[in-house]
């Protein structure tokens, strides 16, 4: 079950899960490279959660084929689970057990030998800065440190496949920061991470990325694939009134986003466009306000605009 | 069955439960409150029933009868009425439970040997009920005796006296209490895992557990072990008490009393756990763990005896744990018999826990969906 690096970590084909009429994870394709930080880019509700569930043997497939680690999922699970570590959206350790006694109990469960697990926990307590609070109920501290102790137990028997959901989600920018060096310190020890979140900078971070929206997987490449595929679409336009600027490029056609990014527009325009910063002048000019138009290079906040709206235009097609 | 991770999980419940005031307070607060409750206010011995007397004869006799029945101290005198019609009416309104009627042929009825007096009941309380027929033993037993007349040479058949095995002095402490103490470990034991499960997926912890190693029976077993522990200091507790307060006798085995206990203790704790399992939120378990307690409560047998029931309600009783285990605590603490002698309803106890456990593993999935 060991993974080389270059190897396959998780394959999942055609993955499906309704639950009723809803389709939560709709025909996912996915290959998850080892030892990598993968991540998982997608609004509320777009099926991060559920495919995780699925990929960890907590939620069954109502369609597709999984293999985790080499094994079929499902089918496996019992298998997988010595080899994972998942870290849930909710903070789901013990609140009334101390920092301590959380990391103990997990060790036992998660089968950590006896005689090293003294030596495992201090080790955590200290690369996780625990060691002040160690008899500090796990209930009592902040969103921060809450993140830091799930992390530690997630890892406490070194798993080689990890599992976060939206690990950051209510934590601050600085914590943030620190925690996402434990996760590349992770990654650089071997072990392969899947990370959701719905923050752009996170997913800047990943080593690749996929990009959920409503169940179906619409896009997924390195960070730098998917901003390359945009060169060319994205501008930014400087005016002095960018509410009216706004409003007169909203409804053209072949613009698939315009957001005011302080008092700047950024604009992101369909392929087929043509000749976009001629256009984009000409409707300013009829609209009134005065203003400039510069090509700007593409971010990932424009890949997943231009990824999601795809997805709408696709709907509407077919609806 | 790793034993590590079973005893991973029996000591994170102890350490969650030592944090958990509510719950601390509970295991002692519910065993002393409810005895002490129960103990001195449930009385199935009426003591003075408010009574109205008609004595229409009025010879020494029949004052003698009267005073008689007075003594006993189950009724008390509270109006004098000159016919059984006054009576009935007082007993309508409600101002009296008990009428006694002697009625004015009361001497020829006393050599004629037919019934010399009446009790007259308020039958809308079955207890007073009781405890009436109680009181119409009264003339036959002693009122016949006391009539020095030649004519006691008819023999004294019919004659009924009631004799008290096992409780002589009519102390319902006494039968109560080996009660009790299965109505209290029914009542809080199936409480504690009854919530055990759902609180865990309430809180989020259930989809941490079930993503690890963890087994399905590490996890049920590892959270009724500890509860075992609790019932045993609830049986002790109630136990000290009621020999304390009580002097309620242990005339078997004190062992054999913890093992009764020990086998009701899992039957309710594995039956919590099958609630746990169905319930989705903790309120929705407490609602389903009174759907057991009141039946357990009514018809065991705590209450009213369990041969007054009708047969189809006797096979629910039969279904219930507590109705074993009180037919085992009165036989060990009351008449002195051995557990062996009822190995029946063992048996049923263990039989009732097994199949909860199964049920409970089986129903339990470590899956979300």
């Amino acid at each position: 079950m060991t993974t080389d690096a270059g190897s396959v970590a998780i394959r999942a084909r055609g993955l499906t899960r309704r639950f009723g009429k809803l389709v939560a994870v709709d025909h996912v394709d996915l290959e998850v490279p080892a030892k990598r930080v993968y991540g998982f880019l997608g609004p509320n509700g777009s099926g991060k959660s559920t495919t995780i569930r699925m990929l960890c043997g907590l939620l069954t497939p109502t369609d597709g084929e999984i293999e985790v680690l080499g094994l079929k999922i499902p089918a496996q699970a019992d298998e997988l689970r010595p080899h994972i570590g998942y870290m849930t959206q909710k903070f789901s350790l013990f609140e009334d057990l101390s920092v301590r006694e959380n990391l103990e109990f997990l060790a036992a469960i998660q089968g950590v030998p006896k005689a090293k697990t003294k030596g495992r926990i201090d080790e955590l307590i200290g690369q996780y800065h625990f060691g002040d609070r160690q008899q500090q109920l796990a209930g009592s501290m902040s969103g921060g440190q809450k993140q830091r102790l799930a992390l530690a137990c997630a890892v406490i028997h070194e798993p080689e496949l990890l599992f976060l959901d939206e690990p950051t989600s209510a934590v601050d920018p600085e914590s943030r920061r620190d925690f996402w060096e434990k996760l590349f310190e992770l990654a650089d020890n071997g072990t392969t991470l899947l990370v959701s979140t719905h923050l752009m900078d996170e997913a800047e971070r990943c080593h690749r990325l996929a990009i959920l929206d409503r169940g179906a997987l619409v896009a997924d490449g390195t960070p730098r694939e998917l901003t390359a595929e945009l060169d060319g679409r994205t501008f930014v336009v400087d005016t002095a009134d960018p509410r009216a600027a706004q409003r007169a490029l909203v409804d053209l056609p072949g613009v698939l986003g315009v957001a005011q990014v302080g008092n700047t527009l950024r604009v992101l325009v369909a392929e087929d466009i043509g000749d976009a910063t001629q256009r984009l002048h000409k409707a300013l000019a009829t609209a009134g306000p005065k203003a400039d138009v510069v090509p700007a290079p593409p971010s990932l906040e424009d890949v997943f605009v231009a990824a999601t709206r795809k997805g709408d235009a696709h709907g509407e097609r077919t609806a | 069955m790793n034993w590590r991770r079973l005893w991973a999980i029996v000591i994170k419940e102890l350490r969650q439960m030592r944090r958990d005031r509510v719950t601390l307070a509970m295991i002692m607060a519910i065993p002393v409150i409810q005895l002490v409750l129960f103990g001195y206010a449930i009385n199935t011995n009426l003591r003075g029933l408010a009574t109205g007397v008609a004595d229409q004869a009025d010879t020494a006799g029949s004052r003698a009868l009267v005073m008689d029945m007075l003594a006993t101290g189950v009724v008390a005198p509270v109006a004098k009425a000159d016919t059984p019609q006054e009576l009935m009416a007082m007993i309508r309104a409600g101002k009296v439970s008990i009428g006694i009627v002697v009625p004015p042929d009361f001497e020829r009825r006393r050599i004629d040997g037919r019934a010399v007096a009446q009790v007259l009941v308020d039958g809308s309380d079955t207890t007073v009920q009781g405890a009436a027929a109680q009181l119409a033993q009264v003339p036959i037993d002693s009122a016949r005796p006391d009539t020095r007349a030649p004519l006691t040479s008819t023999p004294v058949a019919g004659r009924i006296s009631v004799v008290a095995f096992y409780n002589p002095q009519r102390s319902s402490a006494v039968n109560i209490v080996p009660g009790l103490i299965g109505v209290i470990l029914t009542m809080t034991m199936v409480l504690f895992t009854a919530i055990a499960i759902v609180r865990e997926r309430e809180r989020g912890n259930m989809e941490l557990l079930i993503a690890t190693p963890l087994t399905r029976s590490e996890l049920m077993v590892g959270k009724v072990l500890p509860y075992v522990a609790i019932g045993l200091v609830q049986t002790s507790v109630i136990l000290a008490l009621g020999i304390w307060l009580f002097e309620v006798p242990i005339r078997g085995s004190v062992l054999d009393v913890y093992l009764a206990s020990s086998l009701l203790i899992l039957a309710n704790l594995t039956l919590g756990l099958l609630i746990s399992t169905r319930a989705q939120s903790q309120f929705q378990a407490m609602q389903m763990m009174i759907f057991v307690f009141l039946p357990s409560i009514l018809l065991s047998g705590f209450m009213f005896p369990f041969a007054g029931m009708p047969r189809v309600v006797q096979w629910i009783a039969e279904a219930l744990p507590l109705t074993h285990f009180l037919r085992l605590i009165r036989g060990v603490m009351l008449r002195g018999a051995g557990l062996w002698e009822m190995w029946g309803d063992v048996l049923a106890l263990a039989v009732f826990t097994l199949a909860m456990m199964a049920l409970a593993i089986l129903r339990f999935r470590k899956r979300l969906d």
